[in-house]
């Protein structure tokens, strides 16, 4: 009879089901950073001179910065140098229509579930997709168009709305923030751009997905989101990539940029590869994500399922501008193997009234080690601000670790702070019980996961929430005994 | 239908369970009392398959079945059914949700096909009626926050939906209140039938007034140390333990 414990030991080793690789003919940058290369990146994607410089600026100030050394967890080596800036696929660099689009490129997609032809797609869902370095194709985008909200690549935003860009761009994430942010404003390939205008509720979920494909890359996405007043839209990314014995860089940029009375709401799906049992291999996921409530009421939401990565380093934070905004972020983490999450959110009350909410879950299993890491800053104008924050860990088996690190830092007596923590076990017993009624260990577990998660799934767009308990299910197959 | 031989069954090292028989047939009640720590709940984990009990000697057999063989979710779908005497809470897992879960596993297992939310429906409504649960607690997260006595009626609500052979009610009078007690009994009573048995763990002959049983067993130091009807119970009210202890030593 398998017990509950072999059971556990075995999801901790399973195996990664998106780890193809897709053979495509692709213009591959060759390995190192300098100048040139940005300017090669800058060119081949037919920028104006102020971004150029823009990059530059940003690559001249990363010459100068340190990795950080605060986090959890030994930081890796990071050789720059031995990185791949550029790789897109060759066969034609825009895809007006789908015709142009390589088959095995579509033949990819299909096989992740995500059909690029509009009357496949999943109904109500625009998908920008970006392979590698490069945006490969948006949907929807006509439909979207008749009612003035702008979602397209990001190389396309340059040309089409550079004063957009040109106004927004680091506005909210100067490249100053983090090593990898100014990494990322240098040589930032290519990524989403969303507009939606004054008094616009966008119909649909907006969606880009991501695949890292070539060997030897990084990819440096950006994404640039802003609500005018008003306005409201809902925004889910998601991503995978293949197994490959070595470590790939994925350091992307989010800004948001929130007016009076919008909201935005931001979901990440991530399930990039996240190494073999031994912890050989496996995606660098450090990523900087932040958004600003400028006006008053404003709102916006961060909701992040995190399966995947070797590493995850991500503090998707809101700046709570305008009195009365209100910022949130729901969390759920999962480590196996030798996964390592170092993750959370910082929240800056600025205005007054203003109100945050913040709900992390890690589960952490095999070896798995789960951190949340928080920040709460309270200014001195922000008078009556208030934060809830709760942080629960799960843990499966005995090898692995959670680990909170909550901060407040308050210049106002007038503010409200809560906190609450718990951690618990996966309890055999709470398996048995399940057993007991007819259900087999591997079904428990992932109700019992579920159940713990549930409040955070339940956050997500409805198309995803289903896709996302699968997700953390599969993502735990084999870790419970 | 069961029939347990000379079984031996223990923790780690120490053994808990000492050479135990017991026979019950289809249509039966049996009631199993006994002094704490005597092994009746033990004997319950080891019908139901918990792991950490070794059984080192004798046999389990349900229906002509080897019960031992069986890991604790397909005897649980060959018809045991066990309320424990603690329910498990587990937290963001609805009541019902986990109901038609476990329901469904055991028909799959039945080879008969998935409830349809409508049937499933349906058929909880009756059952809560049945044995008196409140709707509110149906879709609240198992177990979680109910109070003791709370918990012990969602096992017998558990009991009522998934229709075992075999229920094994372990003190599940413990925590009850009074109309709670008759509810409950009132419930068990209108479940029993031909074609199922129970045993029934209690320290209390109250219970067995309203269930009422065609054996009582009593189990001290993991052995069924005497045997009787419905007045054994009111006996061992009356005169506690220790004579019965007295009697097998001597
Ligand atoms: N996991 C365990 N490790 C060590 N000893 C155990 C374990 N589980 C049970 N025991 C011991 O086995 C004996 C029988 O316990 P059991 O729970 O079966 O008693 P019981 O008859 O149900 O008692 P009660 O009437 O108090 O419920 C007790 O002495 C108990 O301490
Ligand atoms: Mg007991």
């Amino acid at each position: 009879m398998e017990n509950s414990t072999e059971y556990l030991e075995e999801i901790a080793g399973k195996e990664y089901e998106h780890g193809f690789v897709t053979d495509i003919e692709m213009d591959i940058l060759p390995p190192g950073l300098n100048e040139d290369t940005i300017r090669f990146i800058s060119k081949k994607k037919e920028e104006p001179e102020w971004l150029l410089e823009w990059r530059l600026k940003a690559f001249h100030a990363f010459e100068k910065m340190d990795l950080p050394g605060w986090q959890n967890f030994k930081m890796p080596d990071m050789n720059f140098q031995g990185i791949s800036y550029y790789a897109a696929p060759s066969s034609k660099p825009k895809y007006d229509s789908l015709d142009q689009v390589d088959p095995e490129l579509l033949a990819t997609f299909e096989k992740l579930g995500i059909p690029l032809s509009e009357q496949k797609s999943l109904a109500g869902v625009a998908v920008d997709v970006v392979f590698d370095s490069v945006s490969v194709k948006t949907t929807y985008k006509e439909e979207l168009n008749k009612l003035g909200i702008i979602f397209c690549s990001f190389g396309e935003a340059v040309k089409e709305h550079p004063e957009l860009v040109k106004q927004y761009l680091g506005s909210v994430v100067p490249h100053s923030d983090n090593i990898f942010a100014a990494l990322n404003a240098a040589v930032f390939s290519d990524g989403s751009f969303v507009y939606i205008p004054k008094g616009v509720r966008c119909p649909m979920e907006l969606s880009t997905y991501f695949r890292i494909n070539a060997q030897n890359t990084g990819q440096f996405e950006r994404t640039l989101i802003v609500a005018d007043k008003e306005a409201y839209v809902s925004y889910l990314e998601g991503c995978t990539a293949p197994m490959r014995d070595e470590n790939q860089l994925h350091a992307a940029v989010v800004e948001i940029v929130v007016m009076d009375n919008a909201e935005v709401k931001y979901s990440t799906v991530q399930n990039w590869y996240p190494g073999d049992a031994e912890g050989k291999g496996g995606i660098y996921n450090f990523v900087t994500k932040r958004g600003i409530c400028k006006g008053a009421n404003a709102v916006l939401s961060w909701t992040q399922v995190e399966t995947g990565s070797a590493i995850t380093w991500k503090y998707p934070s809101v700046i709570l501008q305008g009195d009365n905004s209100y910022g949130e972020f729901y969390s759920v983490a999962v480590t196996k193997g030798k996964q390592i999450a170092d993750t959370g959110t910082k929240i800056y009350h600025l205005g007054a009234n203003t109100r945050s909410r913040i709900i992390s879950k890690g589960i952490s299993a095999g070896n798995g080690q789960n951190s949340y890491r928080g920040l709460v800053q309270i200014g001195s104008k922000a008078d009556n601000a208030r934060n809830f924050t709760q942080c629960d860990s799960m843990l499966i088996g005995d090898r692995c670790g959670a680990h909170t690190f909550p901060y407040i830092e308050s210049r106002n007596n007038t503010a409200t702070l809560e906190h609450e923590a718990t951690t618990s076990k996966i309890g055999e017993d709470q398996i048995f019980y399940l057993n007991a009624r007819g259900i087999d260990t591997e079904k428990a577990v992932e109700m019992i996961v579920n159940g713990f998660a549930k409040e955070v799934l339940n956050k997500l767009p409805m198309e995803f929430a289903v896709e996302a308990q699968k997700l953390l299910a599969i993502s735990l197959e084999g870790s419970v005994g | 239908m069961l029939s347990i031989k000379n079984l031996h069954a223990g923790v780690e090292e120490k053994e808990i369970l000492k050479g135990l028989n017991l026979e019950v047939k289809a249509g039966e009640v049996h009631a199993i009392m006994g002094p704490n720590g005597a092994g009746k709940s033990s004997l319950a984990s080891v019908l139901s398959g918990r792991q950490n009990y070794e059984v080192t000697e004798g046999s389990i057999s349900l229906d002509g079945k080897d019960l031992l063989d069986m890991s604790p979710e397909d005897r649980a779908r060959e018809g045991v059914f066990l309320a424990f005497q603690y329910p498990i809470e587990i937290p963001g897992v609805s009541n019902i949700n986990f109901l038609k879960t476990a329901m469904n596993e055991i028909r799959k297992y039945k080879g008969l096909e998935a409830m349809t939310a409508k049937e499933f429906l349906a058929l909880s409504k009756e059952k809560q009626k049945l044995v008196e649960f409140d709707a509110k607690l149906v879709n609240r997260s198992l177990n979680e926050g109910f109070s003791g006595g709370e918990k012990k009626r969602n096992e017998i609500f558990q009991l009522a939906m998934l229709e075992p052979k075999l229920s094994i009610l372990d003190e599940t009078d413990s925590g009850l209140d009074i109309d709670a007690l008759r509810i409950v009994s009132r419930g068990v009573n209108k479940l029993r039938s031909k074609d199922n048995a129970f045993i029934i763990i209690t320290h209390y002959q109250r219970l067995l007034d309203y269930i009422v049983p065609d054996f009582v067993h009593v189990l001290s130091d993991g052995k069924i140390v005497k045997t009787g009807g419905k007045e054994l119970a009111l006996e061992l009210e009356e005169r506690g333990y220790d004579w019965i202890k007295e009697e097998t030593v001597s």
